[in-house]
């Protein structure tokens, strides 16, 4: 009897598995797949790269166009925590960091901070900052530039020195 | 059959141990290369790593191909400062897209690299990419065959990776001698540190060469490093030296590598089960307690633990408790039925899209283990069956695929609202300036004219100077009221000389003089005079250069004003038809990327339930077994305790016999309690009566 039953318990495990292999998915399915992921996956990059574009031209041409970027040169000591910028006397940024985010600044990474669209002519930039050293010594500074907008678009490079507490200003 | 049961375990444990992972893999770092800029010289290059070292690779991709393409459109690219990373940006792009999962295209990349004119050391690092590619996509003939490209010395940055990688592939492809011999040689190599012992150690057993295996892989199993990883590595080798040498009977030494295994690690519960059974088969059941009845008291989805379940009472059967035995395997059942409803829940939830739509949540790819956090939502399945589903390449490839769909399909939601948006501001904007502009165009037209004349007016007097230079004519600076005294004398004289009557020596002495005043103030002041115009004309430049620029602005915002609301829909159109498109074949892709998870999820608890459904037919039949065993046993027991009762009866009546002789012998004996002792033997002590008949018969 218990023969019996441990056969009739092993061919319904067999019965079971074999359903199972059934039901798996197949290797070539599995590529077919992944290619066509990988198709949508380049059209939806090439699409967003023109929205991109059109975006760019649409809401921030290049006769009044202004960005912002920011930036931590050789600041591996300095972890960056906070960011103030005030164009034309109006708060038009404040970032706090991620851990990610301050690695990929110290990893050479430029942040693009703010885009706005400006006339041309001189425009006072005034930026705060927040950070602290590994050893937890706090740093903080604000400095100032005038943002000269000509006609073409103008790129602006605010490069926080932490451990100087100094920022720098660099014109592209 | 239990021996066989063990041996069985142990075997599949350890195939399964070298299936999933017969070879280590090093930490992946980031491509120090392509990722990497001693000096920015582009800050959308920069922007894009900013991206990139967030993991953010679809926008880094999207931003390095933007300006890939702006780049090759230009007229005189190598003014753009982006040339300087242009090279560099073509291999980050490849590097992104095989992070991004886009093998294929990283794969073509890398492939125009060799195709191309480049000098052999890139190509050689395209060669080595793309054997990483093939290699990482399970294609090892094409990843072996791309190595094979690598001609010359590789750069030493790469040398050891490369190397390893070329080992990895050797073992994939059954070439473990080889293998062999490249591992020996990168041995020492910090940045591969424990992962060359590994995989030195597998390539060495498969090669055949087992005791030289097992003395690398012991060496790692002793101290593999200080880190989290290192110190899973290590166990995980002690684990697969258990099993090993537990597999070729070597009991003794199997039990010293499972107990090195850390208590709290990842592998601790395959080390205890392993433990046991290394005990058990040895003939020490008391011994394969204590690591089973541990193993038994943790997470009870781990399949480690619901086979001690059953393994606990097995060893209670075979120290002849049976009662115990029967107790546990009671405890084994409730748990096995109480876990195969888990399953069947979990498979249900998994059916009705619950998994999908946790997997779909923001959390997903934010919170680290979100696939382990997602059991904590309402009916969400019970993932703790699904951990080692989810920790494969393959499965771990299908949710990151179907997360990277879902992200696209939001993007894509995002960009089709923007377009509204876009189409939105460009009526406003349209609205705007088609009532005003022709307006404007009027007066634009009006100061056109003026400014015309004025620049007529600056020429003409910008050349009469430059006459005065050549011809001194003094009058020609004369100011109004000299202009008109002069005027008034010529008149005087016209006069004069229509009615001479009216002259007279003094009148014309008069006039003279006064003309001589005027001629020679003209003259004396001329030059004076000559460099205040040349001053004033240039003032008239600065006025002429800002009516200029006021025009140049005029038109610019003219043209800027036009161009922020025409030529835009025909764009719009085509994009928005493709983002439709796209998000038509996202979502098709996506409910088959979803049905491929479910159903291996569903596979996979199917499987866990079919284990825990035999493991239930075999706890019931050990239970009834256990039950028959401890009855037998119980009822041995009294016999032997009735038996000795007896015995010690027959003792006492031995001892009582010179009394009793004095007795009637009619009368009962009588027990100690007073009793009379039965005259027949009790009924446990009769014969069988199979034996009594055929004396009867006789």
């Amino acid at each position: 009897m218990y023969r019996i039953l441990m056969a009739t318990a092993l061919l319904m495990l067999a019965v079971v598995s074999e359903a199972q292999e059934a039901s798996q998915v197949s290797r070539e399915e599995i590529r077919g797949l992944d290619e066509q992921i990988q198709d949508v996956k380049k059209d939806v990059i090439s699409l967003t790269s023109e929205l991109n574009r059109l975006e760019e031209k649409l809401l921030f041409p290049s006769n009044t166009q202004v960005a912002l970027f920011v930036s931590l040169p050789d600041s591996s000591e300095f972890s960056l925590e906070s960011i103030e910028v005030k164009l034309d006397s109006q708060i038009v940024a404040h970032h706090l960091y991620t851990y990610r985010e301050i690695e990929a600044l110290q990893q050479g990474g430029v942040q693009r901070i703010h885009t706005a669209n400006v006339q041309t002519g001189a425009h006072p930039l005034e930026v705060t900052y927040f950070g602290k050293s590994k050893s937890g010594k706090e740093y903080r500074a604000t400095a100032s530039y005038s943002v000269d907008k000509a006609v073409g678009p103008k790129f602006v490079e605010i490069q926080i020195a932490g451990n100087q507490s100094a920022i720098n200003f660099k014109d592209w | 059959m239990n021996s066989r049961l063990a041996s069985a375990i142990a075997g599949a444990a350890l195939s399964a141990l070298c299936a999933v992972s017969a070879q280590a893999k090093a930490p992946v770092d980031p491509d120090p290369k392509a990722l990497h800029t001693e000096k920015l010289r582009d800050l959308f290059f920069g922007e894009a790593l900013f991206n990139a070292h967030q993991d953010k690779y679809f926008d880094a991709i999207t931003e390095l191909d933007t300006e890939l393409k702006q780049f090759r459109l230009l007229d005189d690219p190598e003014l753009d400062p982006f040339s300087l990373h242009f090279g560099q940006a073509e291999f980050a792009v490849g590097d992104l897209e095989l992070s991004y999962r886009m093998h294929r295209d990283a794969g073509r990349a890398m492939e125009q690299v060799l195709k191309g004119n480049v000098p052999q050391p890139i190509k050689n690092e395209a060669a080595f990419r793309l054997a990483k590619i093939h290699y990482h996509k399970q294609q090892f003939a094409d990843a072996l065959h791309a190595l094979e490209l690598i001609e010359g010395r590789v750069p030493e940055r790469v040398r050891a990776d490369e190397q390893f990688l070329r080992a990895r592939v050797y073992m994939q492809l059954g070439r473990f001698e080889e293998a062999v011999a490249l591992l020996k040689d990168l041995k020492g190599e910090k940045s591969l540190a424990g992962f060359v012992e590994y995989n030195l150690g597998i390539a060495l057993l498969k090669a055949g060469d087992t005791e030289k295996g097992v003395l690398e892989l012991d060496g790692l199993g002793r101290n593999a490093g200080g880190t989290d990883a290192m110190g899973a590595l290590q166990d995980k080798t002690n684990l697969l030296l258990g099993f090993q040498l537990m597999e070729s009977k070597d009991y003794e030494r199997a039990r010293t590598y499972f107990d090195r295994v850390q208590l709290s690690g990842p592998f601790s519960n395959q080390a205890l089960l392993g433990a046991g059974w290394v005990e058990a088969n040895a003939g020490r059941y008391d011994r394969a307690l204590v690591p089973w009845q541990l193993l038994t008291e943790r997470q009870p989805t781990n399949a480690s633990v619901q086979e001690a379940m059953l393994a606990v009472p097995l060893a209670y059967g075979k120290l002849d408790v049976h009662s115990t035995a029967a107790v546990n395997y009671g405890h084994a059942l409730d748990l096995f039925g109480a876990q195969v409803d888990v399953l069947t829940q979990s498979i249900h939830s998994i059916r009705e899209g619950k998994l999908l739509e946790a997997l779909r949540r923001k959390e997903a790819s934010q919170v680290k283990n979100w696939v382990v956090e997602l059991r904590k939502l309402p009916d969400a399945p019970e993932t703790h069956y699904l951990l080692d589903l989810m920790a494969s390449n393959d499965y771990q490839e299908f949710l990151r695929n179907y997360q990277d769909l879902n992200d696209l399909l939001e993007r894509n939601n995002d960009w089709l609202q923007s377009l509204d948006s876009f189409e939105e501001i460009i009526a406003l904007r349209r609205g705007y300036y088609e009532p005003i502009l022709p307006g404007l165009d009027v007066q634009f037209r009006q100061v056109d004219a003026r400014i015309k004349m004025r620049m007529e007016q600056r020429q003409h007097l910008a050349a009469r100077i430059e006459n005065l230079l050549i011809n001194r004519r003094p009058e020609l600076l004369a100011k109004s009221d000299e202009t008109e005294s002069r005027l008034m004398l010529q008149r005087i004289r016209e006069i004069l000389a229509y009615n001479p009557s009216l002259n007279s020596e003094e009148t014309e002495a008069r006039i003279a003089r006064l003309e001589g005043v005027l001629k020679f103030r003209l003259s004396r002041e001329f030059d004076e005079r000559l460099t205040e115009a040349y001053k004033h004309l240039q003032e008239l430049d600065t006025v002429v250069a800002t009516l200029q620029e006021t025009y140049q602005r005029y038109v610019r915002s003219r043209q800027a004003a036009t161009h922020s609301y025409e030529g835009y829909t025909d764009q719009i159109a085509s994009l928005r038809g493709g983002l439709h498109r796209a998000q038509d074949r996202i979502d098709q892709l996506m409910a088959r990327q979803g049905r491929m998870l479910e159903q291996l999820a569903i596979n996979e608890l199917d499987q866990r339930r079919a284990q825990l459904e035999s493991y239930q037919i075999k706890a019931r039949f050990a239970l009834a077994d256990s039950y028959d065993r401890a009855n037998e046993l119980q009822e041995q027991r009294a016999d032997a305790r009735k038996v000795e009762q007896y015995q010690q009866q027959v003792e006492q009546l031995k001892q009582s016999a010179p009394a009793e002789s004095e007795r009637k012998p009619s009368e009962p004996v009588a027990n100690p309690d007073g009793e009379p002792l039965p005259t027949d033997n009790p009924p446990e002590l009769e014969a069988p009566e199979h034996d009594m008949e055929p004396a009867g018969d006789e």
